[in-house]
């Protein structure tokens, strides 16, 4: 049995200006110990999945209006508030991009590590400030126990993301979610954090959802990607096949409009840029949305009048599109 | 072999650090650009690499005069800049222009399309009011941008085309020089590929030299025909884009090359054994 396992979650903002389709469409699983990165684009629907998962929206305008997600077998859009309290934090926790307003600046980073340990482990003062010591040690803050009395703004962005994760793991969680964080943080820094998380899913069996807009970061940290386009799951496979084989048309264009750092005739050559941009999501294409971007629209398949269903290409290998790669006869004119 | 449309010797900029509130004085200062020296020929791309703090976007301020320099030369089309005022650095400005990273905060949310990218034309006298607006639709034409939504405001369009409105605008004065500094890192892939073409389009179709300032590696690469890469207020290295990127002569180049990742799963282990190594010597 998968650790997490999100079918069909759809969340919805109802605004003013309309109903919002956030998410419409995700369907995710996570396996114990395993990463799994989630990619797209801003606007995809990323981080409404991830805070749907952590039940962390406003409701109202946020409503997840279906679906289901299991953790551990447990479902989660059914669970109280106070019985999510025990959840968040100890079982799943949570780091987010910018690590200068995830904590508070007015308290030191000891007593706010100290917090959790005791709201959640029911640690005395003292032990949590050990276990405290302890954490950052483990996340590679060089003399921990000075640190404990320091204020954010004593660290720099790294050192900051790295008291954010100290505090995640605090209580062992089972599932962390991770949400851009490497996004502010400079690329030298981004790769030590990115081992460090690595290294500690390793050391403690922890699973990783890990958000990134960067194709990089997640060939480089994930075992399975799922790729999201206007609110919904497009492509779900394990990270060297959806790497090296590609099945969905907006997959493939992702990849090719990246810039290659190893190209070496890359001065010569211009970049494949998709045309077009994502969908208004208050008044989504009816069908596939990514149908007016999409060079194999039109082949008369009627992609553009039934919307694709996520369906299993091969073991694990999911894709939502009236044409994968794998499948294509026809050439774009 | 003629002199590089840009010169740029031993270049600093020096912010002085004060303390106390009624007898101010100086206890230091902040060294963002300490002798910087690099030239750009016309035509060509210089890809400006570093990390946060390293005294990029510092270096190319002092080059366009936007920020004076403590010291150092600046040659630009045949002319000491760093000496110049009023109204012939005026003039010189025409030549050079700038494209900002945040197309949201760099135009102005209570102008129109049309009123952002004629500004710099009022501003320095040129063309009647109907020539203005001809010049206005054919810039937004060779950027990309449907000229018929001149008379709305910025907030209306995504970021990628708001950038196309910087770069109408840096466009407007015909300069020869444009500095774009993170012209792309707001942006999204699909769009970024958009914008960085577009930029090469226009480099080939007017003969622009661009300083091109960029965090991302990858992107700097397809941009450039040289690189220097700073750190902390130095340029620590170099050269022709290609030799830089084949065979780094800095450590803290190969550290740079190294640390990006690479959207190829298979090649992440040799990668991070690479890390691994760079840390430990």
């Amino acid at each position: 049995m998968p650790l997490l396992e999100v079918a069909d979650l759809r969340t919805h903002f109802f605004t003013r200006a309309g109903v919002v389709q956030a998410v419409d469409g995700v369907d995710l699983t996570v396996e114990k110990g395993k990463t799994l990165g989630i990619v797209g684009e801003s606007g995809c629907g990323k981080s409404v999945t991830a805070l749907s998962i952590m039940r962390l929206l406003p409701t109202p305008p946020a409503r997840i209006v279906s679906g289901s997600i299991r953790f551990d077998g447990r479902e989660l859009t059914t669970l109280s508030e106070r019985e999510l309290e025990d959840v968040r934090g100890r079982e799943i926790a949570m780091v987010f991009q910018d690590p200068m307003t995830a904590l508070n600046p007015t308290l030191t980073i000891g007593t706010q590590i100290v917090e959790v340990l005791q709201r959640h482990l029911g640690l005395d003062h003292g032990a949590a400030r050990r276990r405290a010591a302890e954490l950052l040690d483990e996340v590679g803050i060089p003399r921990a126990r000075e640190r404990l009395d320091d204020y954010p703004h004593r660290f720099s962005g790294g050192m900051r993301q790295r008291v954010v994760i100290a505090i995640a793991i605090a209580c062992e969680p089972r599932l962390l979610i991770a949400d851009e964080p490497t996004t502010a943080l400079d690329v030298t820094v981004q790769a030590q954090v990115l081992d460090l998380l690595d290294d500690l899913r390793r050391e403690r069996e922890m699973a990783i959802v890990l958000i990134t807009h960067n194709m990089g970061v997640v060939a480089e940290s994930a075992d399975d990607v799922a790729v999201m386009y206007a609110g919904q799951i497009v492509e779900h496979a394990p990270a060297h096949e959806l790497f090296a084989s590609p099945e969905h048309p907006y997959t493939e264009a992702l990849l090719a409009a990246l810039p290659d750092l190893d190209d070496p005739a890359a001065r010569e050559r211009r970049l494949a840029a998709i045309p077009g941009r994502p969908p208004d999501l208050i008044d989504p294409p009816p069908a596939c949305r990514f149908a007016a971007r999409c060079p194999y629209a039109g082949c008369g398949d009627g992609c553009a009048l039934e919307p694709p269903v996520l369906r299993e290409l091969r073991p694990q290998h999911r894709v939502r599109t009236t044409h994968p790669a794998s499948e294509r006869t026809t050439v774009p004119a | 072999m003629s002199e590089p449309l840009l010169t740029v010797s031993d270049l600093r900029v020096h912010f002085p650090i004060r303390r106390g509130l009624l007898f101010d004085r100086t206890v230091g200062h902040v060294k963002a650009v300490d002798g910087v020296s690099f030239e750009i020929e016309e035509g060509q791309t210089l890809g400006l690499v570093g990390e946060s703090g390293s005294g990029k976007s510092t270096t190319a301020y002092a080059a366009l005069q936007l920020l004076r320099p403590t010291s150092g030369s600046v040659r630009f089309a045949g002319r000491e800049l760093t000496t110049l005022g009023g109204e012939s650095l005026r003039r010189m400005r025409r030549q050079m222009q700038i494209v900002f990273q945040d197309p949201y905060a760099s135009l102005n949310p209570r102008m129109t399309v049309g009123r952002i990218v004629a500004e710099p034309l009022q501003t320095h006298g040129i063309g009647s009011r109907r020539s203005r607006r001809a010049t206005v639709a054919r810039l937004l034409e060779v950027v990309g941008f449907d000229p018929t939504y001149t008379n709305r405001y910025p907030h209306e369009f995504s970021g990628g085309q708001r950038q196309r409105i910087g770069i109408a605008r840096a466009l407007a004065l015909n300069p020869r020089l444009i500095v774009c500094d993170e012209p792309v890192s707001a942006l999204d892939v699909s769009i970024q590929a958009q914008i960085l073409n577009l930029l090469k389009d226009l480099q080939h179709d007017l003969g622009l030299t661009y300083l091109f300032i960029a965090h991302d590696l990858a992107v700097v690469r397809g941009m450039s025909d040289r690189i220097a890469v700073m750190r902390d207020g130095v340029i620590v290295e170099q050269g022709p884009a290609e030799r830089v990127y084949t065979q780094p002569r800095s450590d803290y180049t190969r550290a740079l090359l190294a640390a990006v990742p690479v959207p190829d799963p298979e090649r992440m282990h040799e990668r991070k054994e690479e890390r691994r190594l760079l840390r430990t010597t």
